[in-house]
């Protein structure tokens, strides 16, 4: 098998799982893992913008959560003023697009340096978590929605089909649209890197000087790719708020910000299909894991295996540390290695050196 | 006479208190090669830093055909027609040769026709078989040759080659020294080079750097005969 083939197995594979996992999953799942499996869809989301702007982009941030949250908190204050989900479910889009053109304005025309990047990007989360965190007050209403501080905004109104205000999305509803909108994510993303925009936003990745010395504006094209992430965790973050019907401040959290970056490191760095395998298993982990509670005895090993946060920081190091590429590129080194190998042991005895050359 | 393709008026570029570039008036005709030596530290990759947009001047301006470009960036003095190959190889180490080659044509050539642009280019520099390999794992000459491809795909007017046959085999060199006297035949270029042999290959006119400034300017055999030059640079070189 060539690469060109292997290049398209990657996308048709997913497709048909993907597809399938849409059709069968509430046919044979019970509703709460239904619900459970629709927060992974909508996690994934969030996870494939980090996956572009950092994994392709090579811009580090700290703050995904921020355009997750202004998402959720977008659609959370507009569906109260409007009622109809089709603005807000937009807004919640735009709104954090514009937020993220305009902060990576600031931090990409001012030749801002990697390593802050990540500080700003962190920094702005946090300012947003202490800024939305105190308006407990009831003079803290934006039209009729009150934002509630830590308490957060509850019983948010769901999506409903557009035009058709009584239509509203059901639980199993919302697993078809989170399973659908990460599919459409998946493919979009894919289609939009496989265009000229994202092979030279892979090529200042790789040498920010050379692409700029041929005449690209690197400035111009980070910030695109910014925004374009900007813009899905926002989308996501209106899901989540759906999701739920919940809001609250923790979504800008630190927690919630590292858990992103933590998704893309285990999943694998430049590849679409590895951040949203890292944010499925770690979040299944976690559940799992939530799960495990120890039955009040002295036995320390269920004590540990019931403490979620020392075990995925145990498998956090691991990672770094052991497979430092992530799990789907570490995979597909292995895969292609074999393939080679197997490849030389035909070709040694008739054609030494094309096999190298292969 | 015809308006110089390339200008500078007492340019300069000083690093808090070091002058690394002093008052250097050069000019360069339509279509002319140019060799620049001097000693290590005597301001030619600075001055070339300044040419390309990625250093400001502190002082003085450079003009490229009448256009002021002192302050541009170095992507829009790159679209003016303005290419470069580093010394240090400055390629996309991380993606296929193809790829590398396609990034650069890719932006002035139309969809339909990078391909076979990126074709003949990989057979002009040699590397048609090894299109498919990552950038970072060809010797160090090869990716030279990568870098060379880069620069010649954007279809630049001038081109400026810093230490083109560093770390060459001989063969390479003279393969080089080829190669760009046929680029001369349709661009301007102005090439830093330690190598005497090779400047021998492809100079006429030569200019010699020396302390941030413009020490002189001849052709190349009165350079090679200057003492002068012989003291500052070439002594122990053409003693050997």
């Amino acid at each position: 098998m060539n690469a060109r083939a292997l290049n398209l197995l990657g996308p048709a594979l997913v497709g048909i799982i993907g597809v399938a996992f849409l059709f069968l999953t509430p046919h044979f799942a019970e509703l709460d893992t239904v619900l459970e499996l629709t927060i992974y869809m909508i996690m994934a989301i969030l996870a494939l913008s980090l996956a572009l702007i950092w994994g392709y982009g090579g811009i580090l941030c700290f703050g995904q959560s921020a355009f997750f949250g202004l998402g959720a908190y977008t659609y959370a204050i507009a569906m109260f003023n409007i009622g109809e989900s089709t603005v807000p479910l937009l807004l919640a889009i735009a709104l954090p697009a514009a937020f993220a053109a305009l902060l990576g304005y600031f931090m990409f025309y001012g030749r801002i340096s990697d390593v802050y990047l990540g500080v700003i990007t962190l920094t702005v989360t946090l300012i947003l978590f202490n800024s939305v965190n105190s308006t407990a007050g009831p003079e803290f209403h934006i039209g009729t929605a009150r934002l509630g501080g830590f308490n957060g905004i509850p019983g948010i109104p769901p999506l409903n089909i557009p035009g058709n205000k009584a239509a509203v999305i059901d639980l199993e509803g919302m697993f078809y649209l989170a399973t659908a909108a990460l599919l459409a994510a998946y493919f979009g993303l894919r289609l939009l890197l496989a265009s000229r925009f994202g092979r030279v936003i892979v090529g200042i990745r790789e040498n920010e000087r050379r692409a700029e010395l041929l005449g690209y504006d690197p400035r111009a094209y980070k910030l695109a790719t910014f925004t374009i992430g900007g813009a899905l965790a926002g989308f996501a973050g209106c899901l989540f708020a759906n999701w739920g019907n919940f809001v609250s401040p923790t979504i800008f959290g630190l927690a919630q910000s590292a858990q992103i970056i933590i998704w893309v490191i285990v999943g694998g760095r430049g590849t679409l299909i590895g951040p949203i395998v890292g944010c499925i298993g770690i979040q299944w982990l976690n559940t799992a894991l939530g799960a495990n509670q120890p039955s009040g005895g002295s036995d320390w090993w269920a004590k540990i295996f019931a403490n979620a946060p020392l075990i995925l920081g145990i498998i956090l190091i691991a990672f770094v540390l052991l497979v430092p590429k992530g799990l789907v590129p570490t995979l597909g080194d292995w895969g292609q290695s074999l393939l080679r190998s197997r490849g030389r042991r035909v070709t040694t005895s008739l054609k030494p050196k094309q096999a190298e050359e292969g | 006479m015809a308006a110089p393709l390339l200008q500078t008026r007492d340019l300069s570029m000083h690093f808090g208190g070091v002058k690394a570039v002093r008052n250097v008036n050069f000019t360069l005709a339509e279509g002319e090669l140019r060799c620049l030596i001097g000693p290590n530290g005597a301001g030619k990759s600075t001055f070339f830093k300044m040419l390309t947009g990625q250093l400001e001047p502190s002082l003085g301006q450079v003009l490229f055909r009448g256009h002021d470009i002192s302050h541009a960036h170095a992507h829009q003095i790159a679209r003016l027609g303005i290419g470069i190959k580093t010394q240090v190889p400055s390629v996309f180490d991380g993606l296929s040769v193809r790829e590398n080659i396609w990034l650069s044509a890719s932006r002035i050539h139309p969809r339909d026709r990078v391909n076979g642009v990126v074709d003949e280019m990989l057979e002009r520099i040699g590397l048609a078989g090894a299109a498919k390999r990552l950038v970072g794992q060809l010797a160090h000459g090869q990716r030279q040759w990568v870098e060379l491809g880069i620069v010649l795909s954007t279809d630049p007017e001038l081109i400026l080659l810093d230490e083109p046959a560093a770390g060459m085999t001989h063969d390479e060199v003279f393969k080089t020294a080829e190669l760009v006297r046929e680029i001369n035949r349709s661009k301007a270029l102005i090439v830093v080079e330690h190598d005497m042999q090779f400047i021998r290959m492809i100079a006429k006119q030569v200019t010699v750097f020396n302390q941030g400034s413009v020490l002189v300017e001849d052709a190349v055999e009165n350079i090679l005969r200057n003492p002068l030059v012989r003291d500052i640079y070439l002594g122990k070189q053409a003693a050997a």
